[in-house]
């Protein structure tokens, strides 16, 4: 069932390669011709012209690593992601220790261009390459009581800086209710722009929930769990109050220490001026899953 | 000659005015950064925490000063007034960055210091601490005497509001702010340590 969800944009709108390796040169004004093709594209697509590659893999959340922004990109190159095995168990068909590959077959790995929301009110945008996570679930055979799926972050304690520091509890765990995850913007991401999942940006599989803060798209996966009750969260088990188990992008519900109404596009300089945050981060399709539920209760 | 005499030997070749050089050119410069992509691609959130970082830092070492004439014989007192106009500074600068460049709006910087608690505190500790810059001249020093003294110790309650102000911002558990909260606390504490009165002589009782 892939190719439910379709970018606005064409897979050839995506930055060429030659472009986004030096896009910050050529902002520059170094290179007149790449600037002068790049000035066509950006007013033929405006709001969702994607982040040079070097803003994506050098801004990173990843507390696996450090809890500083350049922290995954200096440290991440000690994960170790060849070979990777995801344990699948609970409510399933067909769990077991399966390699990355094996998963992966026979899915289609699609390009999705999705805004990205931190919970920190920042945001970028983010070409990803993925297969639909429903695709990968309908593969498992998930029972009719598996009402919700759980994931979970490796844990290489001696590769990773951050999980020897214990800043929050490891491994990293998140949740999805079945009808979020079977959603069909719902990716399994394995790539940026074309080439492999960086590893401060989770490689080798991560979420990407595009409607909900960043947080919730957990990276470098290990497990997936099928489960009849509501999941452990890391974020929320630290802080229930500031991170619920939806985090969804919602300006109208803030962060008690911060307000969601506004975001900052990573990438425009010292100088770059806030921009109004969407509700459900501009993904209204979603807004069936939540019907009649109260968004100030489950944030 | 004791290691404290030979630092304070070295440390009277230092004119305190180069603190506020120095200070004043860090900031610079970290702009300059934020302004060439050297702090990354989010350069805005960088300066506010490196500003208000420094700003900690350099209220640690003007409440050092004691404690480290007291306990240690090294005497800084010459740079407290450099240390703390220049501590003040990065304070103003952290402020600013924080209104202007990253929350943008004056009605946003109004309600977020009504609403949040931590920038309700931050701001609580700006207030003590501009009294305390206005009066780092001379010319308060004479008029307000002895006043000026009891006028200068709110700088022991703004500490403590700095330290929870960066303690509440950040998320998980880092470090950081918990090393910088217990220096503070550190430094306060040693100044509840009762001095030594010199020993009354004892008379001499004629027998």
């Amino acid at each position: 069932m892939a190719h439910r969800w379709t970018n606005d944009m064409t897979r050839a709108d995506v930055t060429p390669k030659e472009l986004w390796l030096n896009r910050r040169q050529i902002m520059a004004g170094t290179a007149g011709i790449g600037a002068a093709a790049l000035a066509g594209r950006a007013a033929a697509q405006d709001a969702l012209e994607p982040n040079p590659i070097e803003d994506i893999t050098s801004y990173n959340n990843f507390y696996e690593f450090g809890t500083g922004k350049e922290d995954p990109s200096r440290n991440a190159d000690e994960m170790v992601i060849s070979p990777w095995s995801i344990t699948v168990d609970g409510l399933c068909d067909n769990p077991g220790e399966y390699m990355l590959d094996d998963l992966l077959s026979g899915l289609t790995t699609e390009e999705r261009i999705y805004r990205f929301r931190c919970v920190e009110a920042w945001s970028m945008v983010v070409p990803w390459n993925g297969v639909e996570l429903a695709d990968l679930l309908a593969k498992l055979g998930p029972k009719p009581e598996a009402k919700y799926v759980a994931f979970e972050t490796a844990v290489q304690e001696e590769n990773m800086p951050g999980v020897r520091r214990g800043v929050i509890p490891f491994p990293y765990v998140e949740g999805l209710r079945m009808d979020e995850a079977m959603h069909p913007l719902t990716l399994l991401a394995t790539g940026i722009y074309g080439e492999p999942m960086p590893k401060q940006n989770g490689a080798p599989i991560r979420l990407v929930v595009p409607w909900k803060y960043g947080f919730k798209s957990i990276k470098s996966i290990v497990r997936i769990s099928f489960v009849e009750n509501e999941p452990p969260a890391t974020w929320n088990i630290i802080n229930p109050r500031e991170y619920g188990f939806y985090s969804n992008v919602n300006p109208t519900h803030d962060h008690p220490r911060w307000s969601q109404a506004t975001e900052r596009r990573i990438g425009g300089g010292l100088f770059a001026s806030r921009q109004d945050t969407l509700m459900w981060n501009g993904y209204d399709e979603v807004a069936p899953l939540y019907e009649g539920m109260d968004l100030d209760v489950n944030f | 000659m004791t290691l404290s005499d030979r630092i304070n030997g070295w440390l009277r070749r230092v004119p305190p005015w180069a603190i506020y050089v120095a200070g004043f050119l860090y900031a610079a410069w970290y702009f300059w950064l934020g302004l060439t992509g050297g702090l990354g691609p989010e350069p805005i959130n960088t300066l506010e925490r490196e500003y208000g970082q420094t700003a900690i830092q350099l209220l640690i070492a003007g409440l050092a000063v004691t404690p480290l004439r007291r306990f240690a014989g090294i005497n800084l007192l010459r740079f407290r007034r450099a240390i703390g106009v220049t501590c003040f500074f990065f304070v103003l600068a952290h402020l600013s960055v924080w209104a202007l460049l990253d929350v943008q709006a004056l009605g946003r910087v109004w309600a977020d210091i009504l609403k949040r608690p931590y920038i309700t505190i931050g701001m609580g500790a700006f207030l003590l601490l501009l009294p305390l810059a206005v009066t780092s001249n001379n010319l308060s020093i004479r008029k307000l005497g002895p006043k000026w003294r009891q006028l200068h110790k709110l700088v022991y309650p703004a500490a403590i509001l700095a330290a929870v102000h960066f303690i509440w911002l950040v998320k998980g558990f880092p470090w950081e702010p918990f090393i910088y909260a217990g220096i503070i606390a550190v430094l306060l504490g040693l100044r509840l340590v009762p001095r030594k009165r010199p020993k009354p002589v004892a008379r001499q009782v004629a027998s």
